[in-house]
């Protein structure tokens, strides 16, 4: 479902993404872990369509996000790690928008916007503008926006930062549902290892752009000797605290559209 | 189709929202139409070049629309800095579709606004020979918000940084309202500034609205259609082209 070959992203000197490869199968629950600024959100902006690569392959659904953007589109859906809802839109017109730019049928999006909303526990707050939302209210409509269409593939970046244990049990409930169900394709991030080692059958784990151990979770501690893994991790990425991405490469990204004239 | 009528329909739902960009962005023209209109007026008058107030009014319009119309690549930029840009850019649709969508919706505000002001006019005192005229003056300020729309979501698309979009603001919208002939007759101007008053795409824009509303155009009706409906395509495809390049 998605395999990528030799993929490298640069941003002037630094590089981001250093020729990482990997598959994931049709109807695999598969997590992607690193410490901060690691490359994993590089990783998704490429998978998504939304930048791109400087060098290697991906096929995403048997399609190439360089060059045929629009199939791919068609074959995902994504719950980012930052917000991009509309402050100014009701949540029902957040959901509302999402239904109609993803072909989502009219009958459909009667009846699962309610059902989703109810959900994430929104519901009774369906009309009220988002920016009167708390962080966590607007995270748990990022997610019920996300499910709304039902894709091959599902990209889930840091999805449960924030959210309450009960949101997370409903999150992974439905995800697991749709999993079994449509097969879908289910590729997240996070920083909860317990997360990954519940819900993932398999794990990736990336650092300074480069993918230092893959395989299922019980491989991981074999590998590393470790009891959890959180110690696993903890044993492949090293202790140290490592440069949240809004600093240097943010900035370095930013005086690079400068110098370029902007056309990025 | 209907993906861009929601996209349509979300610009306009936030422009109707938002009171108070409403009633700030009828201020200004106002003040322009009274304190030029009436400050100018006998000067305008005696040179012999009829009622000032009259003149003014497209010009004015055409100032509304043009300064509404850069809105619409702020708001690329907000949306960009805010998130929601991403939602749109990952949507199963062509980018040009997205862009089409969010610049028929600012276009609307832009139109929207512009007939305000020509509607406001009338208690300054602004008269018109022919009522009717005031159709195909419509069709102008359609054609003259998709434009600048499109230049505008052309440079949002181009642009990260709020700071960047003021500069070009300045350094663009300024000199093409000055520049136009919105304030004063484009004929018996020194020749340098002729020069640049005919490559100011809202010169054309304000004369064919001049020419319909009050009958006294400078470059004919037909030829500034023309312009506008050429440059008009052209803007839009490069705005379509622009936006298509958009990486987060």
């Amino acid at each position: 479902m998605i395999t990528v070959q030799n993929l490298s992203k640069k941003f002037g000197e630094f590089t981001a993404v250093d020729g990482i490869s990997f598959d994931v199968k049709d109807g695999e629950i598969f997590a992607f872990l690193g410490p901060n600024g690691a490359g994993k959100s590089t990783t998704i902006k490429i998978l998504t369509t939304l930048l791109q690569p400087t060098g290697g392959d991906v096929r995403i659904n048997g399609h190439d996000p360089v060059h045929h953007p629009s199939e791919v589109r068609r074959s995902f859906g994504i719950v980012f790690q930052d917000p991009s809802l509309d402050d100014d839109l009701t949540a029902l017109e957040n959901m509302e928008l999402h239904g109609v730019l993803y072909d989502v049928p009219d009958d459909v999006r009667k009846r699962r916007i309610p059902e989703l909303l109810k959900l994430v526990d929104l519901h009774e707050r369906k009309d009220d503008l988002v920016k009167e939302f708390s962080g966590g209210m607007r995270r748990r409509l990022e997610i019920a926006r996300g499910f709304l269409h039902h894709p091959k593939i599902i990209f889930l970046d840091e999805p449960t930062l924030g959210l309450d244990p009960q949101t997370r049990n409903h999150m992974w409930t439905y995800l697991k549902e749709l999993n079994k169900n449509e097969g879908t394709t289910i590729f997240f991030t996070t920083h909860y290892m317990e997360e990954a080692d519940r819900a993932a059958e398999r794990i990736a784990v990336i650092d300074h752009g480069k993918i230092i151990a893959i395989g299922r979770s019980e491989d991981l501690k074999k590998q590393t000797n470790t009891a959890s893994l959180e110690d696993a991790f903890l044993a492949l990425t090293g202790k140290t605290i490592r440069e949240e991405g809004g600093g240097g490469l943010d900035h370095m990204r930013q005086m690079r559209t400068l110098w370029r004239g902007g056309r990025r | 189709m209907k993906k861009i009528y929601i996209l349509w329909l979300r610009q306009v739902k936030k422009y109707i929202r938002s009171k108070s960009r409403m009633a700030g962005s009828l201020f200004q023209p106002l003040l322009y139409l009274i304190a030029m209109g009436y400050g100018l007026g006998s000067v305008f008058q005696r040179a012999g070049q009829g009622n000032y107030v009259d003149f003014l009014v497209p010009g004015i319009v055409g100032m509304n629309i043009i300064f509404t119309s850069m809105f619409a690549g702020m708001e690329v930029i907000w949306d960009r800095q805010f998130g929601f840009l991403k939602e749109t850019l990952v949507a199963p649709m062509s980018r040009f579709n997205i862009m089409l969508g969010r610049t028929i919706g600012s276009a609307t505000i832009a139109t929207g606004q512009g007939l305000i002001v020509m509607l406001l006019s009338f208690f300054v005192g602004f008269r018109m020979p022919n009522i009717w005229m005031i159709i195909p003056a419509i069709i102008v300020m359609i054609l003259i918000s998709l434009l600048f729309t499109s230049v505008s979501t052309m440079i949002g698309s181009m642009l990260r940084d709020m700071q960047g979009f003021q500069a070009v603001m300045n350094f663009l919208i300024m000199p093409l309202f000055l520049l136009s002939g919105a304030l004063y007759p484009l004929n018996g101007l020194p020749s340098f500034l002729t020069a640049v008053t005919i490559v100011d795409p809202l010169s054309y824009g304000i004369d064919a609205m001049r020419g319909l509303l009050i009958g006294s155009s400078h470059f004919g009706v037909g030829l500034d259609l023309v312009v506008l409906t050429a440059l008009t395509v052209i803007f839009l495809w490069l705005g379509g082209h622009f936006f298509k390049k958009v990486q987060i």
